[in-house]
């Protein structure tokens, strides 16, 4: 696999290859189409840095507007290695950081890069008018996440994703304004259509009429997002999917590293069989918060029963594990630890909910500390505990608020008087097709952006990068990277939508769809992707196992056939049919999941997100095997998931050295 | 400009200053009806200053005419492309959770003041100008009083003003603070300046109530 | 609990459309509103029926998606959430609970409890921006202190989910609150500053020209708005209005 990394030392590699690149004059941009499908901070960033540079640029989203793509959902923020807060950040240290973040399954060059331009997306960001929080002194404020020992993390109160999308839609839509984007909405990418090898358009449906569309194209830019909506229970929207992702990976791009999923340790807990998504808190909660569970089995059984309260629990019979097991990052360790420190205690029958899958995160020892500090600070002598207490709420109250305030609304209990309950949920996506240096799948013509490609987090992503991620790829990489491939074709004129290869495609499409319509079973497109979903978690989840993972791929295998035999879609194909649209969803889900399922059972070792039983310390922490796994798994696709054909990337660490991970 | 004038904001300035015109004439007009009831004479002497001095007369009466008309014409304009904007109703429409009946109905309690102004016209402004211009009867500086209060000896009559005027503090209520809005001005003074418009809706029509009901009750005995 | 339900079915944007009774027999307070709908759909796709349709997407009320008029209020009856934060536990055994879609002339119908609201693109593509570069150099994000109280205020603006609450709240489906929070985000801000007077006066004709109403100071919108958008927005989207038109 050549993933095209220029050569040089690491720090300059991004600035020589950018001298080094081909170029596209600003005339023949003009002659030059891409296809940008999904318009979250990776695909709407790229659209439009692409139609300002001059390129026709299309956007395809199934959202009725770009702006509620789900990197809208983003609470907590945004890195960048800017060292505002003099803390000794660098460039270097957040490429270390996330490279350790992702327990060495990342590739350096790129890593590097993403940081190099981290503090240029803020600069970028807040000249658009993007609102990020400030001080009092009018500059900008960071707080702390996860995994990391200094404060390098931007953020716009809870909701840092909207803010950063509103500015890249902003910025589409003075293209738009301009004639230089044209933005379909209510559309969906069916299929990649392939001329010559290369990727020059897609098959799109417009899902209010039911149309089927060509659309054609020099360049097409996949920034569709993550696949966790395979869990069925995670906390992506709704109508996240792998569609475009996996039907480019059947024209014939590589899948990269399907297994590695991010599960988030601060999610609220499922209530019941009807729950149809899961809701996450920002990990910026637990900067104050405590996570515990109670230290005598007997407890837990008498909360879980409701005989016991949390708040009468005395300290001593608490286990805050987090703090116990790595006394340095205590409860801001990376997110993978963190889960699956959580599940330890709730399979070792500490969970302290009705379904025993929950732990407290607690804010009593912030709120009485923050209080007894405005206390102190308001000039209030002899405050008594009832007055720190409140003084205490307020603070929280203003640094966490609104997610106090949305955790209330769910689970109907008081975050202030009893202490929150939390379990992981499936969350992001490290897996996605592979892509080279240029962001270029091995497709050509074909790039991959933001959550959709596999490149920079390696087995773990760390808080606060995904968007930072997103709108690297965007705004400041995609865009050179693009011309060089493009720069040989400014003699080739419009791509036709007549020719055979659309002819061919769209046929293969409207068949899909006809099975689709008229495979008349018994059962729901839901009942369907519920079953997948426990599938995934029970044996693909936060821990795995060789045999579960077999028997996983098996059942999958079986549910596919199934439901291409008894899915039953109502309506038709004609019109608005939010089933056909569903249906095409879990279709692909259905395979994507064997695949996931045999890239876990290849990888023989534990590494950030993938945790396998078989390869742990005695303490139960995971074990890598940089001897034999130091690679990327990226899978051909040959008909069945199961005879998918793994080429590896070998990951080679010039600047960095291989250490086990340790957060104690 | 026209584009301005076509303009949903600027349309709004439109109501809100001739409303604010409007209020503040209802001020003048309150003061100089309440001396009515403390000193008939003052009350025929203001009254006769304005019903032939040259500048209220040729300058301001227009002015003020015009201002109805337009605060008028342009209110039912913007009733009626807000109709436009919803064809289709609601089946269920919970109006009163999220506003109060007065700000929502500013058309009903508009138009029946509308009504009595026709009807305050016709007593007043038509009798004066019957009296000046068509039976060019002689100037008489004490006739005033007189004849404001045997307009209220009728009880039809009096109950009719109360009536209108309930509705023209309901109309004020949400008018009068609402005009600042429309004009751009909402900061820290606003709560204050709500209490004072409000303060304003209630006292002025009730001014003007008292008025009526204290001729109703205390006819001139000849 | 038991709820009854009346839906508002309508095949296309051309249908005709009308109420529809269901009747919903176990529903737990613990569901969302749309998890009750998800349940529906599966009884009436079980029955061999056609399920309604409704837009939703993040389920945890920031992607502004939703968009159901419940017992005659936008979002339901409880304050400063969106439709997909409501929970069953805000109604009663035996409630009868009317969803419609959001009305306006500005919204058409697409299907069921569907409408298009892309009119709102065209009022954001029409200045909701500032002009520069996203491919450029700029300058280092602390070159401009922006004073805390006003940076607050625009990110408040900026809050807006482009849901579309205010519009059906309106007696007069008013754009007003949304246009003044993408106006005032800008206005707040020295970055935005630069093309003020542009900006307000492209976004509002275009506000008027997509056949929304005018703003009557109602102030149901603010009410309705699940990010608790101000009227001062309004106002200040006024001021700057006239300024602008004074000026130009």
């Amino acid at each position: 696999m050549n993933s095209n990394i220029p050569s040089g030392p690491l720090a300059d590699k991004w600035t020589k290859h950018k001298n080094e690149i081909n170029l596209v004059n600003p005339a023949n941009k003009r002659n030059i189409d891409i296809i940008v499908v999904g318009t979250g901070l990776a695909g709407g960033s790229a659209a439009a840095t692409l139609a300002e540079l001059g390129y026709n640029v299309k956007t395809f989203c199934y959202q009725d507007s770009p702006r509620r793509a789900h990197s809208i959902a983003a609470q907590g923020g945004i890195n960048a290695a800017k060292n505002y807060q003099g803390d000794g950040d660098s460039n270097y240290r957040l490429f270390y950081d996330t490279v350790k973040g992702g327990d060495y399954r990342s590739r350096e060059a790129n890593v590097y890069r993403l940081a190099e331009v981290s503090s240029n997306i803020i600069d970028q960001c807040v000249s658009q008018g993007v609102p990020f929080a400030r001080e009092y002194g009018g500059l900008l404020d960071n707080r702390s996440f996860g995994g990391v020992l200094v404060s390098r993390t931007f953020y716009a109160k809870g909701q840092t994703g909207q803010q950063l999308l509103l500015g890249a839609y902003a910025a589409m839509n003075r293209q738009i304004h301009r004639g230089k984007i044209k933005s379909y909405t209510r559309h969906e990418m069916l299929d990649l259509v392939m001329v010559d090898g290369k990727a020059r358009g897609i098959i799109a449906r417009d899902l209010v009429s039911g149309k089927i569309e060509r659309h054609s194209a020099h360049a097409v830019v996949i920034a569709s997002g993550g696949y966790g909506n395979l869990f069925f229970l995670s906390t992506y929207c709704m109508g996240a999917n792998v569609m475009a992702a996996w039907r480019t990976h059947r024209r014939g791009a590589f899948f990269a590293n399907p297994c590695f999923t991010q599960i988030h340790p601060t999610c609220i807990p499922v209530s019941g069989e009807h729950q149809s998504k899961l809701t996450l808190m920002s990990e910026s909660l637990r900067n104050d918060g405590r996570i515990w569970v109670p230290k005598k089995i007997e407890d837990a059984v008498a909360i879980r029963e409701g005989k016991l309260k949390p708040t009468e629990l005395k300290e001593e019979d608490r286990d805050y594990y987090l703090e116990r097991r790595y006394p340095a990052f205590g409860n801001l360790v990376p997110r993978d630890v963190a889960s699956r420190a959580a599940k330890e205690r709730c399979d070792a029958g500490f969970g302290v909910n009705k379904t025993g899958e929950a732990v407290f995160l607690d804010f009593d020892a912030a709120i009485m500390r923050y209080g007894r500090e405005k206390a102190l600070t308001s000039g209030i002598k002899e405050a008594d505990n009832t007055l720190i207490r409140k003084l205490g709420e307020e603070v929280v109250e203003a640094k966490y608020g609104n997610l106090f305030q949305m955790y209330e609304k769910i689970v109907d209990e008081n975050p202030y008087k009893t202490p929150m309950m939390i379990y992981p949920a499936v969350h992001y996506t490290m897996g996605g097709l592979w892509v080279d240096y240029n962001l270029q799948t091995t497709i050509p013509g074909c790039y991959a952006a933001g959550e959709a490609n596999f490149s920079d987090h390696g087995a773990n992503r760390l808080g606060a990068s995904a968007l930072m991620q997103g709108l690297a790829d965007g705004y400041f990489v995609l865009p050179y990277t693009i011309g060089d491939y493009l720069a040989d074709d400014i003699r080739t004129g419009p791509i036709p939508t007549d020719s055979k290869e659309f002819d061919e495609v769209e046929k293969e499409v409207l068949e899909r769809i006809n099975k689709l319509m008229s495979a008349k079973g018994k059962h729901s497109v839901d009942y369907y992707h519920k079953k997948l979903g426990k599938i995934m978690w029970n044996k693909c989840g936060m821990s795995r196992n060789a045999k579960e993972l077999q028997e996983a791929m098996t059942e999958i295998s079986e549910l596919r056939k199934d439901f291409w035999e008894n899915v039953r879609v109502p309506g038709t194909a004609d019109t608005k049919n939010q089933e056909l649209e569903k249906a095409g969803k879990v279709a692909d889900f259905l395979e994507i999941g064997e695949l996931f399922a045999k890239d876990a059972l290849e990888r023989n070792e534990s590494c950030g997100g993938h945790f396998r039983e078989e390869y742990q310390t005695p303490e139960g922490e995971a074990l890598r095997d940089d001897e034999n796994y130091k690679f990327v798994s990226a899978w051909e696709y040959k008909g069945e998931p199961k005879d998918a054909v793994l080429h590896k990337e070998n990951l080679v660490y010039e600047n960095i050295e291989l250490k086990t991970r340790s957060y104690k | 400009m026209s584009t301005v004038i076509k303009s949903s904001i600027a349309r709004k300035v439109v109501m809100a200053l001739s409303g604010l015109f409007l209020v503040f004439f209802l001020a003048l007009h309150v003061t100089i009806n309440f001396t009515s009831v403390v000193s008939p004479d003052l009350f025929n002497t203001w009254s006769h200053f304005m019903g032939y001095n040259g500048l209220v007369q040729y300058i301001m009466q227009p002015i003020l005419i015009a201002g109805v008309i337009v605060h008028f014409v342009m209110g039912i304009v913007l009733e009626i492309q807000n109709n436009k904007a919803r064809t289709v109703k609601y089946v269920k429409y919970k109006g009163g959770d999220n506003a109060s009946w007065v700000s929502r109905n500013m058309i009903v309690t508009g138009l029946v003041v509308l009504a009595f102004l026709g009807l305050h016209f016709y007593d007043f402004w038509v009798h004066e100008m019957t009296y000046k211009y068509i039976e060019s009867s002689p100037e008489d500086p004490t006739r005033y009083y007189e004849e404001t209060v045997m307009k209220f000896a009728p009880m039809w009559r009096t109950l009719l003003y109360v009536v209108s005027f309930v509705l023209l503090s309901l109309h004020l209520w949400h008018g009068f603070a609402s005009s600042f809005q429309s004009m751009g001005f909402n900061n820290k003074y606003t709560p204050v300046l709500k209490k004072f418009t409000q303060a304003y809706a209630i006292v002025v029509p009730l001014v003007f109530i008292f008025i009526a009901v204290y001729h109703h009750f205390n006819p001139i005995s000849h | 609990m038991k709820i009854y339900l009346k839906v508002w079915r309508q095949k296309d944007a051309s249908a005709k459309g009308e109420l529809v009774d269901y009747t919903m027999e176990s529903v737990e307070g613990d569901m969302s509103f749309l998890e009750m709908l998800d349940i529906l759909n599966e009884d009436l796709i079980a029955k061999g029926e056609i399920p309604v349709e409704f837009d939703h997407d993040c389920r945890e009320g920031i992607c502004g998606t939703c968009s159901l008029q419940i017992n005659g209020r936008p979002h339901g009856p409880d304050r400063l959430i969106t439709a997909c934060q409501l929970h069953m536990r805000s109604f009663k055994d035996g409630d009868t609970i009317v969803i419609e879609p959001f009305r306006a002339k500005a919204f058409p119908v697409v299907k069921d409890l569907i409408v298009d609201r892309t009119s709102f693109e065209r009022i954001q593509q029409a200045g909701g921006f500032i002009s520069v570069n996203t491919s450029g150099q700029p300058v280092d994000a602390n070159a401009i202190p922006i004073e805390k109280e006003f940076a607050d205020k625009a990110f408040n603006a900026a809050t807006c989910i482009g849901c579309g609450a205010c519009v059906a709240a309106c007696k007069n489906a008013s754009a007003m609150l949304f246009t003044s929070a993408k106006v005032s985000q800008f206005a707040l801000l020295p970055q935005g500053k630069v093309e003020a007077v542009e900006r307000v006066q492209n976004m509002v004709r275009q506000m008027d020209l997509e056949g929304f109403g005018n703003c009557t100071n109602t102030g149901a919108c603010e009410i309705e708005c699940p990010k608790g958008i101000s009227l001062e927005n309004i106002a200040r989207m006024n001021r700057e209005y006239l300024s602008a038109s004074l000026k130009g």
